[in-house]
């Protein structure tokens, strides 16, 4: 137990928490961006045109099949050399997050969105709503409800996603711990248990309100 | 544009390599589909106590990732003295992570069997063994049948991440090549491709497994 002292050395906790911040940062920015990829491939996905059908069901089979770190790896190191789109770590992370984020949450908008009866649509028209009218004030109100609880939930799974970041070099909350390890081997050599303990709890304090706020939503909406 | 004589000579490195995730995915996913049964028995037999330590594991293990879960397991359990070698941290990982997700699959297709069925079962007469037995559990397996799949599926995909505590998985050995030869192109060709020889034929086994369990209840 001596060893938990190395969470009170000067740094240790403040550097923690600033690696905290940008696994936060990485995931807020992924989140912020994959909500309107999605909401665009969540319209283009309900539209009957079979060419866009097969493209996008061609990415979102394909987002969905390859494991995150191998569409990472595709990212950082193909796209450099592809098209000499020199991203750095990073940036392959955000982008290829905002990718697979969009493309899941364009699932769920697809899904949200043909979730509403078509008597919706016809009740409206019939009450002299126009087009865009009718989205905003009859379909959509509707479709955020059954969307929102899911989305919450792939928020979760973004930031849990996010620990990847650390194996292409970005220096975030686990790479942050590996540095303090290192840097403390000889005096606290037990201290990896207390550092990977921290990390891993931080997540957890992160990633378990999103995951209540989505099965409290999930709760209330239910039967409206 | 791919160099194909390399791509077939480092081939049979991603065959070692898919053995490698199939074998830690294999133990991982079983070990996790007995985690699952065990905790949705205890949350639908309402034991007390151990159910609120199967809640708080099941919170623990949907909130963290697994890269943390395993450099906890691989670099930090050491210091206790439990040391494990680094397919067994894989497989226990994999186990733990996995444990929650099949868990809340199962459950969720023991709740959706109606509380009229129950009822009926006692009515005629079967004692509430035989009524879990022949009754309950049959429909709930249809149920979850395509929830354990999907996380068959996305247990595998997670195993990509073992290769960060250096066991030799299809993405370490991606990553060896392109380290080693500077080969990019070819190596995350092969890459894709093992991926897709693993995961597509469970992927389409499961859409079907779902269509056909969807057409049982209609």
């Amino acid at each position: 137990m001596q060893s938990a002292n190395i969470l009170l050395q000067p740094g240790v906790m403040p550097r923690l928490l600033q690696g905290l911040w940008v696994t936060i940062w990485l995931a807020a920015v992924s989140v912020a961006l994959s909500v309107p990829v999605g909401l665009v491939t969540g319209w283009l996905m309900t539209l009957r045109n079979p060419v866009i059908r097969v493209i996008m069901r061609i990415y979102l089979d394909f987002i969905r099949i390859m494991p995150q770190l191998a569409l990472l790896f595709i990212a950082f190191y193909g796209l450099a050399r592809a098209w000499d789109w020199n991203l750095d770590a990073t940036g392959a992370c955000v982008f290829v997050f905002v990718l697979w984020g969009g493309a899941e949450l364009g699932d769920l908008v697809r899904g949200a969105l043909e979730s509403i009866p078509a008597i919706q649509y016809e009740s409206s028209y019939m009450l002299g709503l126009s087009n865009w009218q009718t989205f905003t004030h009859v379909i959509l109100p509707q479709a955020v409800r059954r969307l929102l609880p899911a989305s919450v939930n792939l928020a979760t799974r973004i930031v849990k996603t996010t620990s990847l970041a650390t194996l292409l070099g970005v220096v975030e909350v686990i790479k942050v711990g590996q540095q303090i390890i290192d840097a403390h081997r000889f005096d606290y050599p037990a201290g990896t248990l207390w550092v990977y303990g921290v990390i891993f709890a931080m997540y957890f304090v992160v990633c378990w309100p999103l995951s209540m706020a989505a099965r409290y939503l999930e709760k209330r909406w239910a039967n409206e | 544009m791919l160099d194909w004589a390399f791509v077939s000579r480092y081939a049979p490195f991603f065959v070692t390599g898919a053995e490698m995730t199939l074998f830690i995915s294999v133990f991982g996913i079983a070990l996790a589909i007995l985690t699952g049964l065990v905790c949705a028995a205890i949350e639908t037999a309402r034991i007390p106590v151990l159910r609120q330590i199967v809640r708080v594991y099941i919170e623990v293990s949907r909130n963290t990732p697994l890269l943390v879960q395993l450099y906890f397991l691989y670099f930090g359990l050491p210091k206790l003295g439990f040391v494990w070698s680094a397919e067994m941290c894989a497989i226990i990982g994999l186990g733990f992570l996995g444990g929650s997700y099949m868990s809340e699959a199962m459950r969720a297709g023991l709740e959706a069997v109606p509380q009229i069925q129950r009822e009926n079962a006692y009515m005629l007469g079967l004692s509430s063994r035989q009524t879990m037995l022949h009754v309950v559990i049959p429909q709930a397996i249809s149920t979850s049948i395509p929830g354990v799949v999907a996380n068959v599926i996305f247990l595998i995909k997670e195993s990509s991440v073992v290769s960060a505590i250096a066991l030799a998985d299809v993405m370490y050995m991606a990553k060896d090549l392109i380290g080693m030869y500077y080969t990019t192109y070819e190596a995350l060709f092969l890459l894709i491709v093992t991926y897709l020889i693993i995961l597509l034929p469970i992927s389409i086994i499961g859409t079907w497994l779902e269509r056909r369990f969807d057409y049982a209840k209609r």
